[in-house]
């Protein structure tokens, strides 16, 4: 087993929060892992990345080799192209569907979605509103990391104990709130999966699942979904 | 059971140095070596270690010599640009010799993710004539540092451990050893030992390059120096050091078909890649940082019949950082198959400052004040290093110059000299206090006609909002120490509301015809957050 992957984002929204996650959820599975990120310059607003490999056997170089990621695990849909030279063919792309607007010459927000969506396997979640149906809107990040969870070796109770280490001297609802967004994204997550599976688009995948009440979400619907008529 | 430890390359370094007994941990910060001294700094009054950021890398270099001086374990940490500083202490300190384990964490930064150049710090090691480590992983990271404080009081010298950003920066877990109490204070006896006089000095000088065979003999023999040569290998070779070792093994999927030769001790065993290129044809030296080894291969007459490839012939690039495609490409031509970009048009983003940094209203201000005098040609503003550097971007587009550290008013001054008119330079208070405070006093002994301004945001916000030596009052009265007219060091507060007030504040210390000191004091927003949180 490995899995190489990419998390990206811009400096400030918290990348090294998601690593922080998938890092100690490796340890605990007594999975080996390498975690390569960038600190200084680039964190004030700029592209930031990190690099992100879990196996069970010996990882050698820190840095995931071109063509090679499982996943790119993105927190803004334009930073996703930046390192999609990365993705192995069959990669899966999971990205948050906000953009962060930074910089003056930022693409019209159509183009980027459909750029992402014509991706053959992407899973676009919208992780404002999935973090803000937990009540902890800051939470962005444990949405993203919820939507990844389907492909990656954990489960959701592998992050209970993480979750409650990072969030627990905040309070009990702090705890839950940030798992209950882990869950909703999971479910967000497994569904979308579910369509890909089914040889769904992305973009239909992506306009099947959005339009859902997040509470009700859940993966067997996927079959109800994909014969769905256009 | 040996306890297992998630840690970044430099927390690695961090702990090996507090399980080896350190005193003292001494640093001034800096990407990517910064969180080594931090992980100390965090954990010192519990362990009853001194840690306080120094003004600078020199005095870090000089503290940590001191506290080896007194027979008691030291670390001093500091990016590669940071050694250039403490250059002259670190080189003496090699002739001078050490008592207790003196380790010089060095971290470079190839690629420049976060520096103004990619400079290998082994050069540096190879001139002071010291030895130097480099791990390739966190664990050797861990194990090296401890080996580095033997092998300093085994050898009586400094040992560099060169680290690079991608290790620094890059975490897995580590197995660590059983921690050593610190070593009892025990002050050097012979006054001539550390004192370097030229009668001293050439004594101690030929000492240190009668060390050098017993240095060579060391890493000839050292575990980190290590020679795989796999069964029925071809004439093909491979040498390489620190992190390119992985990239190696990684371009064959662990499984090199060819022997390879790595040095991560120095100084360079040379009898070991003579035996290397004995059995090759063709070697490919790939190196993570400059041309070190393979420029000692070529010589001066490059050895007969041998086809050497590296970043010299361009069979590896020239600069830059090594990453596992490029050194693939170049070992076994494979091309990686990755996914297309789907976007037409994808805009850079470069890092900006922070929505509300005061940095952003004192450029307005300075660039609205030098105005009258532009006169159909740019006012040039000196700057230097920190987060203000990135006034370089649009929309501030204010900033003419980053050199070095301390540059922007030694820079300034030469120009005012010799003419320039209105001569401004902008510098941040911890850089001031690193490296501006000489430049601003031989400004003031002459009376230059400039405006310095200095940036007192409160902390070192660059690099993470570490504490700064110099601000607020303190910083005045430095400024006035140092000998600038009272009536010239003026203080303002860059702020939107105070724009018109500032703005005469500023024209009138450009027409004074001399130095003035202006001082924008508003705290970092960064650093206020993370204060209240
Ligand atoms: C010799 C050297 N040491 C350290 C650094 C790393 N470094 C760059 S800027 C900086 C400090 C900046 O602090 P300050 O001048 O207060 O400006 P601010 O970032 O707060 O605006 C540091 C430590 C460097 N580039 N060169
Ligand atoms: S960290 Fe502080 S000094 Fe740096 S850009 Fe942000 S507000 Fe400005």
């Amino acid at each position: 087993m490995k899995c190489d992957i990419i998390l990206a984002g811009v400096g400030g929204q918290g990348i090294l929060t998601i690593a922080y996650l998938l890092d100690n959820a490796a340890v605990n599975r007594g999975l080996r892992f390498k975690q390569a990120e960038v600190h200084g310059m680039s964190q004030r607003g700029g592209a930031v990345y990190s690099h992100l490999r879990i196996s069970d056997a010996e990882i050698i170089s820190d840095l995931v080799p071109e063509g090679q990621a499982d996943m790119i695990l993105s927190v803004e849909p334009l930073e996703v192209q930046r390192y999609l030279p990365y993705l192995r063919p069959g990669g899966v792309v999971v990205s948050n569907v906000e953009p962060f607007k930074n910089i003056p010459d930022y693409p019209d927000d159509a183009l980027v979605l459909d750029a992402l969506a014509r991706l053959p396997r992407a899973v676009l979640v919208d992780a404002a509103a999935i973090a803000t149906s937990g009540k902890v809107p800051k939470a962005q990040n444990m949405a993203m990391v919820g939507a990844a969870l389907p492909f990656l070796p954990f489960t959701l109770a592998d992050f209970e104990p993480i979750v409650q280490g990072l969030f627990g001297r905040k309070g009990d609802h702090v705890v839950a709130g940030n798992m209950h967004v882990l869950r909703t994204g999971n479910a967000v997550g497994a569904l979308t999966a579910a369509l890909l599976d089914r040889g769904v688009t992305s973009q239909r995948a992506h306009q099947l699942t959005s339009g859902l009440d997040l509470a009700s979400i859940d993966p067997a619907m996927a079959d109800e979904l994909a014969a769905q008529p256009r | 059971m040996a306890d297992r430890e998630l840690l970044l390359g430099d927390d690695a370094v961090a702990l090996a140095a507090i399980h080896a007994g350190i005193s003292g941990a001494y640093a001034y910060p800096g990407t990517p070596a910064t969180e080594l001294f931090e992980f100390i700094h965090e954990r010192a009054d519990k362990l009853g270690i001194h840690a306080f950021w120094s003004a600078n890398e020199k005095v870090a270099y000089e503290e940590a010599l001191g506290t080896s001086f007194c027979g008691r374990r030291a670390i001093v940490s500091m990016k590669h640009v940071g050694l250039n500083v403490a250059a002259d202490a670190f080189v003496n300190s090699a002739v001078t010799g050490v008592r207790g384990g003196l380790v010089v964490c060095v971290a470079d930064d190839p690629g420049m993710h976060s520096s103004q150049n990619e400079q290998d710090s082994r050069a540096l090691a190879k001139f002071a004539l010291i030895p130097c480590l480099e791990p390739a992983n966190q664990q050797e990271a861990y194990d090296m540092t401890r080996y580095a404080f033997d092998l300093s009081e085994a050898t009586r010298l400094p040992v560099m451990v060169r680290l690079v950003t991608r290790l620094a920066h890059s975490r897995a877990d580590v197995v660590t050893a059983p921690a050593l109490p610190q070593k009892p204070l025990d002050p050097a006896t012979d006054p001539m030992e550390f004192t370097l006089l030229p009668a001293n000095a050439r004594v101690l000088y030929r000492r240190l390059t009668e060390k050098q065979l017993d240095l060579e003999a060391r890493a000839a023999q050292s575990p980190w120096n290590t020679l795989d040569v796999p069964p029925g290998a071809g004439r093909v070779g491979i040498l390489t050091n620190g992190i390119a070792y992985n990239y190696v093994r990684e371009a064959f999927g662990g499984q090199v078909p060819h022997p390879v030769l790595r040095i991560c001790q120095s100084p360079v065993p040379l009898d070991r890649i003579r035996a290397l290129l004995d059995q090759v044809d063709e070697l490919w030296v790939v190196e993570e940082g400059y041309p070190v080894l393979e420029e000692l291969v070529r010589g001066v007459v490059p050895p007969a019949g041998k086809v050497i490839r590296g970043r010299l012939d361009g069979g590896l690039p020239r600069t830059g950082e090594l990453t596992p495609g490029i050194v693939a490409k170049a070992l076994v031509g494979a091309t990686p198959q990755g996914t297309a970009q789907t976007l037409e048009h994808l805009p850079g983003r470069p890092p900006t400052l922070c929505p509300g940094c005061s940095h952003t209203d004192t450029y307005a201000l300075i660039k609205e004040a030098v105005k009258p005098y532009e006169k159909g040609q740019r006012i040039r503003l000196f700057a230097d290093i920190g987060c203000y550097t990135l006034g370089f971007y649009e929309p501030h587009d204010a900033i003419h110059s980053c050199v070095d550290m301390g540059a922007s008013i030694s820079m300034c001054a030469g120009a005012a000299y010799v003419g320039q008119f209105p001569a401004l330079c902008a510098i941040g208070d911890s850089t001031f206090a690193h490296s501006g405070m000489t430049g601003l006093l031989t400004a003031s002994r002459q009376d230059a006609n400039m405006v310095v301004f200095i940036l007192d945001n409160g902390t070192v916000a660059m690099t993470g909002t570490q504490d700064t030596l110099a601000t607020g009052q303190d910083l005045v009265d430095i400024v006035l120490g140092l000998g600038v007219k009272s009536e010239h060091v003026r203080v303002i507060n860059p702020i939107k509301s105070k724009f018109d007030e500032n703005l005469a504040i500023l024209r009138e210390e450009i027409e004074h015809k001399g130095l003035s000191v202006i001082i924008a004091r508003r705290p970092c927003v960064q650093w206020v957050r993370r204060t209240n949180s």
